[in-house]
Order: C-alpha cells, then sequence, then structure tokens
C-alpha cells in the first residue's frame, strides 16, 4: 500500500513534464463565477479587451501598496488608453468586512476601472496569487504574458513599456 | 519493503495515497487531450524561515530548534473543463505564534472537479462560502495559521439563467486532521433580474438568497444532554437601483451549547446590514451589525479559530498602519451590537480645495457596544432584547485621512484616530480596563526619478490608560522594478515601567523579479499587521532573522 504514494507521485512528476514540455501555449484567464458591485454574479469569460492588452490586478481596500499602485496607474490611465486601448480589471479580494466599501472606496479615489469582487478566493486560488498586489497583463487574445507581484514607484512606466509591446503585437523580452 | 514514511507523520496517510494516486491516473487520462484546449499545469509556492534569538524583555521565548519554518508548494492542473490539485504543506516546526498542532507535513489539500452542463462536481477539499458568511464560510489565510478548509464532496449547479444552486457534504479540517463533526449544507442565490427576462432592463435589480447549515456531531457527555444535529438557516438581499446599493443577511441557529458560550442552551441570531451610495468622486457606505450567540464550529469543543463554520464579520476598519495595530479590534460571537460609517471624496484636480493634483479625504466611524442581556436561571442563560444597544462599549474609533498630492513627485498622507478600547472584552483578559488612545500618523511618499523613491512614515500614539507614549519612524527606499530596503523603529517611549521602553527596531532588503520575491530581515517584531516593500502580511512578536520566498508559475 505504501508503495503506491512515491508511484503516483512520479507518475505525477511524469506527467506533468509531458504537459509542460508539449504545452507551449500560454495560460488563459481561467474560467471562475466572480462578483460584480452590485452583488451578481459573472464569468470570468466575459473580461475581454476586444483584442487590445488587459490588466489583471488583485487588491483589496486595506492594502497599501495595492492602492498605490492603482493610484499611479490612474494618474496615467487616460493616456495608456489612449495610446494602446489598455483596460484595467481591479479584482478585489476584500472579504465581508470590506467588501461593501469597494464601490464607494473606487469612486472616492476617481478610478476608471472596471471592478469586481472576488470574496471567495476563487479566481485568486487559480490564478495562483499568493498575496496582493499581484497584476496580471494579458495580451489580445487572453493569454497572460507578464505578471508580478508587489509595487514599487516607477513599476508603473516600466508596465506601460510592456503593454505597448504587447499592443503592438510584439513579443516581451523575459 | 521497510519504507518508512517519515516525512508524513499525520493520520490519514491511507487516504492521501489513495488520493494522490487517483490524481496521477487522472492526469494521465488528461494528458492524452492536452495539446487541444486551455489545459496547463501552474501553482505556488512560499516559505517563511525565521532563527530565533531568546529575548525577554519583549517576551520572546527561547526556541529550542532555533530556526523554524512554515512552506507551501500548490500544485494545479487544469484543462477547460476540469481541474486538480494538491498542496504541500510543511511546518517544519511551525514558527512562533502559529498554532503548534500545525507540526510536520504532508499533503493535507488535494481536490479534483469538473464542469459540464452547468454542473460542477469538487470532490476532496473545498474553500465556500454562504452568502455574507454568517452561516458558513470556509477559507484560508496562511500567513494567520487559519485553514478550516472542507473536505468532502460540493455540488454546484444553474439550472435556469440566475439560479445559481449549491449543497456540499464534509468533515473539516483542524491543523493535520479533521474535526469529529459532520456538516451539510445548501444553499440558492437568485438573481430576479436574469431569471425573468422582462426585467433583464429594470433600473432596481433585486437578488435573492436562502442557505441552510446542519452539523452532526455524537453526544459522549456523562451529564448533559447535548443537541447532537445544530441547524442554521440564513436569508439575504441585495437590492440596488442607480448608484444606490442596499444588501443584508439574517442568520438563526437553534440551541449549539458549546465552550464559547459556557454551554448555554440559547439559540442564536445575527444580522448584518449594508447601505452603499456611489458617483463618481464620491462614496459612502453605512452597515450596521447585531450577534447574538453565533459562535458556531463544527466541534462545540474547539475555541480561537479552530474549526469555525462562519464568518461574523469586524464592521471595523482594516488597519495598515504599525500604531493603528497596537488596539485591533476583534469580533465578539457571543454578543455585540454596533455600526459602522464611511465617507470617502476625491477633490478633483485643479478644483478650490483638490489643488492641480487633487486631494483625497475618506472619514470612518464605527461603534461596538454589548448586546443588553438579562440573566435567567434555566439553561438558556440569559435573554436579550432585539432592538436594544447594551451598556458597554467595546470599540469605538474616529478616522480622518487625508491623501494630498503636491507635485508629480511629492504626496503626503496625513491621519488622526482616535479609539476606544475595552481590552479586557476584546482580549479576553481581566483587569486592563477601558483605553482612550490618540494616533497621528504623516506618510511621505517621494519619488526622485523613474526608478527611485521614497517612502517615511511618522507615527504617534498616546494611550493614557495603558502604555502611554509610542512613536515609530519608518523610512523604506525602492528602486524599481527589483530592490527595496526598509528599516522602523518602534519605540514605546512613554511606559511607566522604563524596562518597558522597548525599541522594537527592525529591517529588511528585497528583491522582486516578476512573481518571485525573496526578502531577509532582522529585527524585533510586535505582533499585527505589516506592511513594508510592497505587500501587507501577518507577523507574530518575536526577535530574530528572517528569510521568506514566494513565487508562482
Amino acid at each position: 500500500m505504501k508503495k503506491i504514494f512515491p508511484v503516483s507521485i512520479f507518475l505525477c512528476i511524469i506527467t506533468l513534464y509531458n504537459c509542460y514540455a508539449q504545452e507551449k501555449k500560454l495560460n488563459i484567464i481561467p474560467s471562475v463565477n466572480i462578483k460584480k458591485i452590485n452583488g451578481s454574479t459573472i464569468n470570468t469569460d466575459s473580461i475581454t479587451n476586444d483584442g487590445k492588452p488587459l490588466i489583471i490586478s488583485f487588491w483589496a481596500t486595506w492594502c497599501k501598496p495595492c492602492v498605490m499602485e492603482l493610484n499611479a496607474i490612474a494618474d496615467n490611465y487616460k493616456d495608456w488608453q489612449k495610446e494602446t486601448g489598455v483596460k484595467l480589471v481591479a479584482l478585489s479580494i476584500d472579504d465581508t468586512r470590506t467588501s461593501p466599501s469597494v464601490g464607494p472606496f473606487v469612486n472616492g479615489k476617481g478610478w476608471d476601472y472596471e471592478v469586481y469582487l472576488d470574496p471567495n478566493g476563487d479566481l485568486k486560488r487559480a490564478m495562483n496569487v499568493n498575496m496582493v498586489p499581484h497584476t496580471f497583463l494579458l495580451n489580445g487574445k487572453r493569454e497572460i504574458v507578464d505578471q508580478h507581484t508587489s509595487f514599487a514607484p516607477g513599476d508603473e512606466e516600466q508596465l506601460f513599456e510592456k503593454i505597448k509591446k504587447v499592443a503592438a503585437g510584439q513579443p516581451l523580452d523575459k | 519493503m521497510q519504507f518508512t514514511f517519515t516525512y508524513i507523520p499525520v493520520i490519514n496517510k491511507i487516504q492521501t495515497l489513495k488520493i494522490s494516486s487517483i490524481i496521477a491516473l487522472l492526469f494521465l487520462i488528461n494528458n492524452a487531450k492536452a495539446q487541444q484546449g486551455i489545459s496547463g499545469i501552474h501553482g505556488n509556492f512560499q516559505t517563511d524561515i525565521q532563527y530565533y534569538n531568546p529575548d525577554s524583555a519583549i517576551n520572546a521565548p527561547a526556541v529550542p530548534e532555533k530556526v523554524l519554518a512554515n512552506s507551501f508548494l500548490n500544485l494545479v492542473y487544469s484543462s477547460e473543463n476540469f481541474s486538480a490539485g494538491i498542496r504541500y504543506e510543511s511546518f517544519l516546526n511551525a514558527l512562533q505564534g502559529y498554532d503548534q498542532r500545525y507540526k510536520g507535513n504532508g499533503f493535507f489539500y488535494r481536490y479534483a472537479s469538473y464542469t459540464k452542463d452547468d454542473l460542477e462536481v469538487t470532490a476532496g477539499n473545498f474553500y465556500d462560502q454562504f452568502g455574507y458568511g454568517l452561516i458558513f464560510r470556509s477559507y484560508q489565510e496562511w500567513g494567520l495559521g487559519y485553514d478550516n478548509a472542507m473536505d468532502g464532496i460540493r455540488v454546484k449547479f444553474k439550472p435556469h439563467d440566475g439560479v445559481y444552486l449549491k449543497g456540499l457534504v464534509a468533515k473539516q479540517r483542524s491543523f493535520f486532521d479533521y474535526g469529529p463533526g459532520l456538516v451539510r449544507g445548501a444553499d440558492g442565490e437568485f438573481n430576479i433580474n436574469e431569471i425573468f427576462t422582462s426585467l433583464a432592463e429594470k433600473k432596481t435589480k433585486i437578488i435573492l438568497g436562502g442557505s441552510f447549515i446542519s452539523k452532526f456531531q455524537a453526544d459522549n457527555d456523562p451529564i448533559y444532554k447535548l443537541p447532537e444535529n445544530v441547524s442554521a438557516y440564513a436569508g439575504r438581499l441585495n437590492l440596488s437601483r442607480g448608484n444606490f446599493n442596499l444588501g443584508g443577511e439574517f442568520a438563526y441557529k437553534i440551541n449549539d451549547p458549546s465552550s464559547v458560550n459556557n454551554f448555554i442552551y440559547k439559540n442564536g441570531q445575527a444580522l448584518f446590514l449594508t447601505a452603499a451610495y456611489t458617483q463618481k468622486g464620491f462614496g459612502a457606505t453605512l452597515a450596521v451589525k447585531r450577534i447574538d450567540n453565533m459562535n458556531f464550529r463544527s466541534d462545540r469543543t474547539a475555541i480561537i479559530t479552530n474549526l469555525s463554520l462562519n464568518f461574523l464579520p469586524a464592521t471595523t476598519k482594516s488597519q495598515t498602519y504599525l500604531l493603528a495595530n497596537i488596539y485591533p479590534y476583534a469580533t465578539q460571537p457571543n454578543g455585540e451590537m454596533g455600526g459602522q460609517a464611511e465617507v470617502f471624496y476625491n477633490f478633483r484636480p485643479e478644483s478650490k480645495l483638490g489643488g492641480k493634483y487633487g486631494t483625497n479625504i475618506s472619514l470612518n466611524y464605527s461603534r461596538v457596544n454589548s448586546i443588553d442581556t438579562v440573566a435567567l436561571d434555566d439553561e438558556r442563560g440569559y435573554e436579550s432584547d432585539f432592538l436594544k444597544l447594551g451598556d458597554e462599549t467595546f470599540f469605538q474609533e474616529i478616522n480622518v485621512e487625508i491623501n494630498k498630492k503636491f507635485s508629480k513627485d511629492f504626496k503626503l498622507i496625513l491621519t488622526y484616530i482616535n479609539q476606544i478600547y475595552n481590552i479586557d472584552v476584546v482580549q479576553g483578559l481581566v483587569g486592563h480596563g477601558t483605553v482612550y488612545d490618540h494616533i497621528g500618523i504623516a506618510e511621505i511618499n517621494y519619488k526622485f526619478n523613474a526608478k527611485h523613491s521614497m517612502r517615511i512614515e511618522l507615527q504617534h500614539l498616546y494611550a493614557e490608560q495603558d502604555a502611554k507614549n509610542w512613536a515609530v519612524v519608518l523610512a523604506e527606499y525602492n528602486i524599481a522594478p527589483h530592490w527595496f530596503v526598509a528599516a522602523f523603529d518602534e519605540y514605546n517611549y512613554g511606559n511607566d515601567d522604563k524596562d518597558l521602553r522597548i525599541h522594537y527596531f527592525s529591517g529588511s532588503l528585497g528583491y522582486t523579479k516578476g512573481v518571485t520575491r525573496i526578502a531577509a530581515g532582522y529585527g524585533k517584531q510586535r505582533q499585527g499587521l505589516l506592511c513594508v516593500g510592497g505587500v501587507c502580511r501577518q507577523v507574530p512578536a518575536s526577535n530574530g532573522y528572517t528569510l521568506s520566498i514566494t513565487s508562482s508559475f
């Protein structure tokens, strides 16, 4: 009985390796139900940006660096949109304690983002988010081309350089 | 033949073996179709290692192992309609401040799930929440050592547009074991505007929901006759129209004698109501809450965070600054009544008060009192008037924050906080009384150029009834996109006892590349939510060296 364990682990690794080696495709947004600010349910499949770049930023109202990042992007958001057509989706992981304030908080900051709630952490887990902020950049095919965690002022400019490349259909250097 | 699995010194080995071989099989089967569709392997990893120095001045005990480490690796395989995952956890041994029943390592989280024809089936572990969570919420906070994952079967079904049904039968995780209770539950959510197409375009949107949870735990008590099946019900409503949103949930639980409520045979109730109004540049919320005997666990003898079935949100502000976390509020499940009001306002750039770059303000007021109770001589313990506020104040806070941008590179955030904090009630202590504190905070953000920036925090707290004056100086220097260095000193300079005038000094250095982040530090830390170098995490009290690595793929 006990031998099954290492055997199965081994099989797992082999199979994982196979998948990995064969698949050069990029991950797309997993299909998960999340909530709109008004409480209605929506599937992530409907998050798109008509073939233009998309940013998904996991954040919370109590997370200072998250708010710094979203503020920094908000300062340039109109210019970014004009230049690249990019759209930012702000995905709040606030729980019941703070989720009722998410809508008012966003408007109080004057942000123009599309905002959703992930109160049960389903999307957070599906996208392997350890902690916030965690920001994903997706291309027009909704494939994840870049991601980063944490925020330092200036990171937003690096992000914009990447958005411009993605918008122009160029590859990102790793 | 003599294989010894010293690395899974926990129960349920057999089950772990079975499940992992099943997962392997599923991987194999799925591998055949892996090239089509959207399949892939992904996961994440985190390790936190600490070397401990004994420090009697701050009550940091000697740690015989010297080095302790908490780590996990999540591995998830997903394709279009199928996903399976396992998580390896290792507590060798658990960091100080975490429950020491987290000891050892192994795969204690694994699941397989598929979706077909609007039906989603999950076997194994899962996290879920019914409505606001007043009767059921299963979730994980790794940084707090909180994990009440369910293990069983969950089914979600969407029979019609706007109708979302869920059902579950499961046991609940308790460290590296299961709690003794069985948990059965069902939830339905009905989005009226989606169900009736004629209402789709109506301005008023209505969502109704109802949920039910029943737990079974055998009564082995030689004296008391305890209810073996305890059920709880909840109903919720969400109503929105234009910029208005109104939501709420009411929950009821039959009598459920437990360690937390001193084994009284009284039913429990909880009410949570929120209202929000928001338009561009302005937002306001109001929340009201009443909790009466709503401790609900799958084991009646469990305490603290173990085996909790429900989630009773605190209607107080979540704090991020160090000194604002010295007196943090926690919900009192046996009874509390309170509310919170919040206003956010954005003075637009180029307006009179907004200045060139705009000014942001937020105001928060919250208050929590006891519920009004009349003691009874029978097994019910007490009775309580639903609408009457109790006399005892547990917590109050007035919080004002002004966020002002002076130039493209210079930003200032000023905060004033005034709190009333009942130490005896909130922390379950005796003889500490109530603290009335004042906190002032100035935060300066300065950007030197596209890559270099600095953040300084100056904080002061005065609490006459407790440790008097506290001051914090924090400086953080960032070089985007990779480096940060930070240091702070938290100094209780006003303590009446000269030996307790302690400097909690801490320094850290970190490197981030994409989703990989490595941080090393040294310091004395008071327990609290710590936000440095771009992320927030809960840290327990300690003195020593730390190293943490997080990444995902």
